[in-house]
């Protein structure tokens, strides 16, 4: 090895990383604030940039595409250096990736909170950004293809199955996001989707769902293929059961979008072909998280002293859980009851607190002290981090569950005479006692991020003093 | 891995090993889904209540359910877009006038009741309030007829929504009378004691005909340009009609514009009281199967 040029480039990455940290903290703040609007809306001040209808879009965009995106980028350009021994393919085009990236990210967030919004689900900024991000995601999608296709063939000839999650993530997203996005522009600042009525329904939520099943799943099991195994220090479970996943999974994930049109005036046979896919998708779903948490058999004794592991295995567990929620969430008898509930909302967060942030909080934990070449400062912070967090998600699920159920039987509920047993607002009123836990829930998640964040910036700041002598690269 | 020298034993192999044949095998499988489920909906006409679109503007029919559509014609004249119908014209005395009225029919939105649609966008409405009745006997009683796909053919975005934090505004209007909407929006608790809903007071302030960005004025609001943009999107307004957006949106229901301007919360009550009244639809018939 070349002492010039170092195995692999990380200065971008350590950046990143603890910017992914930041904003994860920023993002579940944002969102406890407007789930508190909800408990009490005193709380929107009359102030137009914090009102829960932007607040909610500046939350979404926030943990969704910024700390969502930030996690991906850090995780993917991490671990495509190390799965191919080979060193990032053109530094520079990377930093311009991320630093477009995140300058249209930001734009967008801010346009939302002053009121610059498309109006469609999980793809509501403006034209401008949207294309600020495109040209950020195709360098980025550059520097990581080639990364792999540089790589020394005879060395490492097969590209690693994380690989091939981070590429489908790429690929599907650039495809949904430029079909969904296409919009005439009036301004700078105001555009008018392509798209009207069912055509613009169904496609906004083929993106919508698949925001879900490429961006938060695809590119987050490219991430659990690399840092769970890496983490327990053991191959991964199933090679043949990897294959079969990855393909039946990104096949089957893009039909999903329908089954949020069940019952609307999006012709029926759509719902139900995508009601049917979502039940057929438990099995690459579950496969997944088999291969993630059979990667462990033997070795569960871990759990009990390494804590980055636990947030790995628990990610697993509620991605299989929120899994197996979907599919029977998307049949039409039980959707006919959830759809327009917090049970959606609940579910969400199943996957998004559960899966995603749990996923992501142990592999940065983990690239933390690789980057840094040095152990955490405080091992007992992170399972507190653990704790705090598993409590705040349990306690936001549960809260939405109930309520969203209670939701969905109020307003179908008939009295003795044959009349509506309840007027809308009696719902509301009695959703009061659980959008104060949901809040709770949230604030336990916004503590353990303070935890991580503190633990993360002093392990950085004392890293220096705690490494061996003998620094390895 | 040992047997990394040796010949690649199957497709599953070589793709591994190529990572742009990879990408392309990728790219397909992600691409099937589209074409089966949003293909068709561009031209099975079930899929929109058998509506045809009659010209390249975008004016429409419909011969099973003829009542969902209003039915005009534009034809060429002097070199200007014209039609048999006007949505709506300045008659003598400078009045506004129209040749369409409730339950004649879907029709494009007037440039006050857009502008009204612009801020529901803005505002992030949607994510509250769904646009969307199901066809459950419920959300009948509640709500009223379940909606269909021609109510929503001029909408770019549609607006569906996807969460019922308030209650659904797919026939909201004329439910209230505007003075109710306007201090609902002022204060919901006010009307609405158990209500969540946050308070729209800046609606009041701002003059309709103002654009803002947060809250700079960056001019005024252009309904010209974005009528237009919308006649490029098939959704039918005349030249005539595009040429008197402005006038329209400034003078619409407001005697004395320079005195006292019409508000964004003007605007926004107008959409609202337009939302499911341009059909009436017919209970015998069966609209969906």
């Amino acid at each position: 090895m070349n002492s010039a040029t170092p195995k692999y480039e990380y200065g971008l990455l350590k950046f990143g990383t603890l910017l992914a940290i930041i904003v994860f903290v920023a993002g579940t703040l944002i969102g406890t604030y407007a789930a508190a609007e909800l408990a009490w809306p005193f709380l929107n001040f009359d102030i137009p940039e914090i009102t829960f209808g932007r607040l909610r879009v500046v939350h979404t965009n926030t943990v969704v595409i910024a700390f969502g995106g930030l996690a991906l980028f850090v995780t993917s350009l991490y671990s495509v250096q190390r799965t191919n021994s080979n060193r990032l393919w053109c530094v520079p085009c990377a930093w311009a990736a991320a630093l477009i990236l995140v300058g249209s990210i930001v734009g967008g967030i801010i346009g939302i909170a002053f009121g610059l919004s498309q109006a469609r689900e999980y793809h509501e900024m403006e034209w401008i950004f949207d294309v600020g991000i495109a040209i950020g995601w195709l360098m980025w999608t550059m520097v990581f293809v080639m990364t792999i296709a540089t790589r020394d063939k005879e060395k490492v000839p097969h590209v690693y199955v994380s690989n091939w999650f981070y590429l489908a993530l790429f690929i599907a997203v650039t495809y949904l996001f430029l079909v969904n996005g296409l919009a005439l522009p009036v301004t700078w600042y105001k555009s008018y989707s392509l798209y009207s009525g069912v055509q613009d329904a169904m496609i906004q939520w083929w993106w919508g769902h698949n925001a879900v099943g490429f961006f938060l799943t695809a590119g987050f099991l490219g991430m659990m293929y690399y840092f769970v195994p890496k983490q327990a220090q053991r191959p991964v479970y199933s090679y043949r059961l990897s294959v079969i996943h990855f393909w039946a999974l990104i096949f089957g994930y893009v039909w999903l979008g329908a089954h949020h049109l069940q019952y609307t005036a999006v012709p029926d046979w759509t719902g139900s072909l995508g009601a049917v896919i979502s039940l057929a998708m438990i099995i690459p779903s579950w496969g997944g998280a088999l291969n993630g948490m059979l990667t462990l058999s033997g070795a569960w004794d871990r759990l009990r002293t390494d804590y980055i592991l636990r947030f790995l295995i628990m990610a697993l567990a509620f991605y299989a859980m929120s899994t197996f929620e979907g599919p029977v969430m998307s049949s039409k008898t039980v959707n006919a009851l959830s759809h327009y509930t917090d049970w959606t909302i609940g579910h969400v967060h199943s996957g998004a607190l559960g899966w995603v942030a749990m996923v992501a909080i142990g592999s940065l934990y983990h690239m933390v002290m690789k980057m840094w070449n040095t152990e955490m400062y405080s091992m007992k912070l992170i399972n507190w981090h653990f704790w705090l967090h598993t409590l705040g998600t349990v306690l936001y699920i549960v809260a939405m569950w109930v309520s969203g159920i209670m939701q969905g039987l109020m307003w179908r509920a008939y009295d003795e005479y044959g009349v509506l047993a309840y007027t809308f607002a009696e719902s509301v009123a009695a959703m009061h006692p659980y959008y104060v836990m949901r809040t709770m829930g949230g604030v336990f998640v916004v503590l353990g991020g303070l935890v991580m964040l503190f633990n993360v910036i002093m392990t950085v700041a004392t890293a220096k003093s705690r490494q061996p002598a003998t620094a390895a690269v | 891995m040992a047997d990394h020298n040796e010949q690649p034993k199957n497709l599953q192999e070589k793709l591994e090993r190529n990572i742009f044949g990879l990408f392309l095998a990728t790219a397909f499988m992600v691409s099937i889904a589209g074409i089966v489920e949003i293909v068709p909906l561009f031209y099975l006409k079930s899929a929109v209540d058998y509506t045809e679109r009659t010209d390249k503007w975008g004016n429409l029919k419909n011969e099973k359910f003829p009542e969902l559509v209003w039915e005009r014609h534009f034809h060429m004249e002097n070199g200007k877009l014209v039609a048999d119908k006007r949505l709506y014209y300045k008659d003598k005395n400078g009045n506004w006038k129209s040749d369409w009225k409730p339950g004649d029919g879907m029709r494009p939105y007037t440039p006050l009741e857009l502008a009204g649609r612009d801020i529901y966008e803005r505002e992030g409405c949607m994510y509250c309030h769904s646009q969307m009745i199901r066809p459950f006997r419920d959300e009948r009683e509640r709500y009223g007829h379940y909606s269909l796909a021609t109510e929503s053919i001029y909408d770019h975005p549609f607006q569906w929504g996807s969460k019922r934090t308030g209650p659904d505004l797919a026939r909201v209007g004329g439910k209230y009378s505007d003075e109710w909407h306007k201090l609902h929006l002022m204060r919901p608790q006010d009307m609405v004691p158990e209500s969540v809903m946050p308070a729209y007071p800046w609606l009041a302030e701002r003059c309709v005909t103002d654009q803002y960005v947060g809250r700079i004025k960056v001019g005024k609001r252009d309904m010209k340009a974005r009528l237009k943009v919308m006649r490029m999107l098939r959704v039918p307004y005349t030249d005539e009609e595009i040429a008197l957006a402005d006038d329209y949106l400034r003078t619409y229901g407001n005697p004395n514009p320079d005195k006292k301007c019409t508000t964004e919360l003007d605007a926004l009550v107008a959409y609202l009281q337009v939302l499911g009244t341009m059909t009436k639809l017919d209970d015998s018939k069966v609209y969906r199967e």
